[in-house]
């Protein structure tokens, strides 16, 4: 088989990440290719390379034996180079028809485009009317609109992002004979997911990627789920660090918490139960978009739940909002610190006022104390190393690491007792991870409970004193983190139970 | 070539000088299209910003830059808070005409009652009635999820509708010989809202209006609402995530808004328009849009801008009749300062750099 694309050497530096190191692969033709990895490890950042979104800072690509060097989007497609994304845009008000002339360069008549519309899909087996408003379509006639946009420039390779997380098992079905049709006419694509089983039955390579590395290449239909998963976390963990963990009285108590999506992209929780004790750190895995947002939204209180679902100390707190939760002590710190932990353009004390309100009494009967605010802010950047000209800074205008320390240190320092964190070092230098971790391990130690949720596996070892996974809004029952195996992980992962060797 | 450069932080120094920056730029556009009519700009430009103060006719002109600045100032303040939230009450002329028919329905039941106790009693009322028909796209907003903009909008055309209805029918004056209108208010003792200090301009409406500033600056700066406001505006996540309930912000911006736009209209009503006539609006409601913006969202910036765009309007009148420009060059000049407000804004968040060619 000879190759269509090759990837040799490619590197991509972001302030702070390595998103991709010396990536090599190549893409045969006709060949369906899968791109495997968690997230974070630098699928996207490739693809989008490949797409001409982003520039890498090394290394080459060649297409069809060519050098290829896209610098936009648009030079990428006339080279033969489609991509189908994750999420959509597409104007619901106008049709199909009219969606796909807006991505085209030259667009045909509009009844010559419906016709050609028509018997593309009908070729693939995507059944699609030109002539419907988007806004009728279901999600999976949506993509049909993507995939047929993508066809009608006749690609030679086609990328799709997670093309399946939106479907129905039928769609997907429809989906995987539209692709091996796509295969048996020489066309090549690359095939982005992190469900194992679908790239079994359809992939005839895979490249691993982790940390922006290759780690690894495998024939799919050769492997196990399990050892693709064991590939795809990294082979080595580290021991849990030694720490003597005491479990006190209980904290939080999580019974029976379900809570159905609103978003279609989202993920629904399922009857999750677990408890918290004092001086425990409970880690919870996990392959992101798997209910890990719903999850932190649930139990900061912006999203309300059944009203006995969640008792801190005997309340029950399910049923109201983030600020009667604050108040007695279960403190939260999204993943999304720009925009959801922190309003942007607003300074650090605004912003030490948004969360520290309550329980470091900013205010008197509705006015703000502004100087203790500044001097509550002044406090985080103090105690927790945030690097800043000044506590009168914009959010926005402190690097990753450091607003992700100030947020950290903002809900710290107002003595939690349950911390809840989504993606604790997201996105943050070394240095900045190691004092965020090391926080969160003395908070534990103070007898106080945390919670963290993250998808980086080495760094739940190193904090947690037990450990869960969270799989399509189900969470697997806590175990000691002592002694876990990266089989047993991937076990969980799909939806196995695995008895504590310790209890 | 120009390039511009998006600022780390926006320019605090930009967000002042800008809203100058628009007034010189419209007076030299707006000196341009009077020159294009034929008239002289110095002279136009003379008329419409300086006369008004300072020319012969400023006695009869100087109390009435108050008369018109308070309704734009008051409904200007009550649009900021919503504005600054991202919630677009763009319907404060309905409002304004639901204050002055609450308002006045009220006080023309106890007619011919001579009691201190009416005035104020209209008053309440003239808000109450903005702040019940600004209720209309809240609850729509916030049940149906609808679109406050269109709603807003539209609820002005029923409200200017019900206006004329009330002049012509249960508000008419019965001893007016049949005209339209209700009774005039300024033949009413108990009820006129005279001017306080003569040569002024200055009735409770005005009082109310500065009174309002104060009021406003202090929520806004040193209030938890005026900063729940401001992080709404910012990132609707972050609010919710703080605890800001983003249904009850909607309510209570849309509230603020009515309300003052409600006093507006009845102040109006009792003191410089006299009666419930079908024209009675005049478009306070829309100009306060742009006061507001002008104002920066800010309440000393919105007490200057609606100051200035009365002056504009008193100046754009006598620009009228000195030198015969139709009314409608002083809306074209209104809407540039606008424009051009929004225009260089973008000072604000950018820096103009000289493009140097860029190297591969």
């Amino acid at each position: 088989m000879t190759a269509l694309l090759s990837l040799s050497g490619l590197t991509k530096q972001y302030p702070g990440v390595l998103a991709n190191d010396h990536v090599s692969f190549e893409i045969g033709k006709g060949e369906v290719h899968a791109l495997l990895g968690e997230n974070g490890a630098g699928k996207s950042t490739l693809v989008k390379m490949i797409y001409g979104l982003v520039r890498p800072d090394e290394g080459e690509m060649k297409l069809g034996g060519e050098d290829y060097a896209p610098t936009e989007p648009r030079l990428a497609r006339r080279s033969g180079v489609a991509m189908v994304f994750q999420h959509f845009s597409l104007f619901e008000a106008l049709t199909v028809a009219e969606n796909i002339a807006l991505g085209m360069e030259n667009p045909p008549e509009k009844k010559e485009l419906s016709e050609r519309i028509s018997t593309v899909s009908a070729n693939y087996g995507l059944t699609l009317d030109p002539d419907r408003l988007i806004g009728d379509l279901s999600v999976g006639e949506r993509q049909r609109v993507e995939i047929v946009r993508c066809l009608l420039q006749d690609p030679r390779l086609l990328i799709m992002d997670e093309p399946t997380s939106v479907l129905t098992p039928q769609e997907v079905e429809v989906l995987f004979e539209t692709l091996n049709k796509l295969k048996s006419e020489g066309t090549s694509i690359l095939y982005i997911s992190h469900k194992l089983e679908e790239i079994k039955t359809l992939c005839d390579h895979a490249t691993i990627l982790r940390h922006g590395k290759v780690v690894g290449t495998c024939t799919p239909a050769e492997e196990s789920a399990k050892s693709m998963a064991e590939m795809m976390v990294g082979s080595e963990l580290k021991e849990p660090k030694a720490r003597d963990f005491q479990p006190g009285a209980v904290l939080l108590d999580v019974q029976g918490l379900s809570l159905p999506s609103k978003d279609p992209f989202g993920t629904s929780l399922r009857n999750i139960s677990f408890t918290l004790r004092e001086g425990e750190v409970l880690g919870i895995a996990g392959v992101a978009g798997n209910g890990q947002d719903e999850l932190m939204l649930a139990l900061s209180g912006e999203e309300r739940v059944q009203r006995e679902a969640i008792v801190l100390k005997g309340n029950p707190i399910g049923h109201v909002g983030p600020s009667a939760r604050r108040k007695v002590g279960l403190l939260a710190a999204p993943e999304e610190r720009l925009g959801h932990a922190a309003a942007p353009d607003m300074s650090l004390t605004e912003n030490a006022l948004l969360t520290g309100l309550l329980r470091q009494q900013l205010a008197n009967k509705g006015f703000i104390k502004w100087k203790e605010t500044e001097d509550f802010a002044k406090a985080i950047v103090e105690a927790f190393d945030v690097r800043t000209a000044g506590v009168d800074h914009a959010a926005k205008s402190l690097s990753g690491g450091n607003l992700q320390k100030f947020v950290v240190g903002r809900e710290i320092l107002q003595r939690p007792l349950v911390l809840v964190i989504n993606q604790p070092t997201w996105g943050v230098d070394a240095a900045a991870a190691a004092s965020i971790r090391e926080a969160i391990t003395d908070l534990a130690a103070k007898g106080k409970a945390v919670l963290v949720i993250s998808q980086d596996l080495d760094e739940l070892m190193e904090v947690s004193d037990t450990f869960a996974v969270l799989a399509e809004g189900r969470m697997s029952k806590p175990r000691s983190a002592k002694g876990i195996t990266i089989e047993q992980i991937g076990l969980m992962m799909g939806g196995t139970e695995v008895p504590d060797a310790a209890a | 070539m120009l390039r511009l450069e998006r600022r780390i932080e926006p320019s605090r120094k930009m967000v002042s000088i800008t809203p100058l920056l628009a007034v010189v730029l419209t007076m030299l556009a707006g000196g341009l299209l009077f020159a294009l009519l034929g008239k002289n700009p110095v002279e136009a430009i003379r008329i419409i910003f300086w006369d008004p103060l300072f020319g012969q006719t400023a006695f009869y002109t100087r109390p009435q830059l108050l008369v018109k600045a308070a309704p734009l100032i008051l409904i200007a303040l009550g649009l900021s808070f919503g504005f600054r939230a991202n919630i677009f009450n763009i319907g404060a002329e309905g409002q304004y005409i639901m204050g002055a028919i609450f308002g006045g329905g009220v006080g023309l039941a106890f007619y011919p009652s001579e009691s201190i106790f009416i005035f104020p009693l209209m008053i309440l009322c003239g808000a109450l009635g903005g702040i019940l028909w600004a209720m209309i796209p809240a609850i729509l907003k916030t049940r149906f999820n609808t679109n406050e903009i269109l709603v807003s909008l539209m609820l002005v055309y029923v409200a200017e509708n019900l206006l004329a209805a009330m002049s012509l029918g249960l508000l008419r004056n019965p001893e007016g010989r049949g005209f339209p209108g209700s009774r005039n208010f300024q033949e009413w003792d108990s009820v006129f809202n005279a001017e306080i200090w003569t040569g002024t301009g200055a009735h409770y409406g005005v009082l109310t209006a500065f009174a309002a500033v104060v009021l406003c600056y202090v929520v806004l700066t040193r209030h938890l609402f005026g900063f729940h406001i401001q992080v709404s505006g910012q990132s609707a996540r972050a609010a919710k995530f703080a605890g800001v309930s983003p249904n009850w912000l909607v309510v209570a911006c849309l509230g603020i808004a009515g309300g003052f736009a409600g006093l507006a209209g009845v102040f109006e009503l009792t003191g410089p328009a006299g009666q419930i006539s079908i024209d009675f609006n005049v478009g306070y409601g829309f100009t306060a849009i742009i006061v507001a913006f002008l104002g920066r969202l800010h309440p000393v910036g919105i007490m200057l801008a609606g100051l200035l765009m009365a002056l504009t309007y008193i100046g754009g009148e006598l620009a009228q009749f000195q030198l015969g420009v139709p009314a409608a060059s002083i809306q074209v000049f209104q809407g540039m300062l606008l424009f051009f407000l929004l225009a260089v804004d973008i000072l604000v968040n950018f820096k103009i750099r000289l493009k140097t060619r860029e190297t591969a």
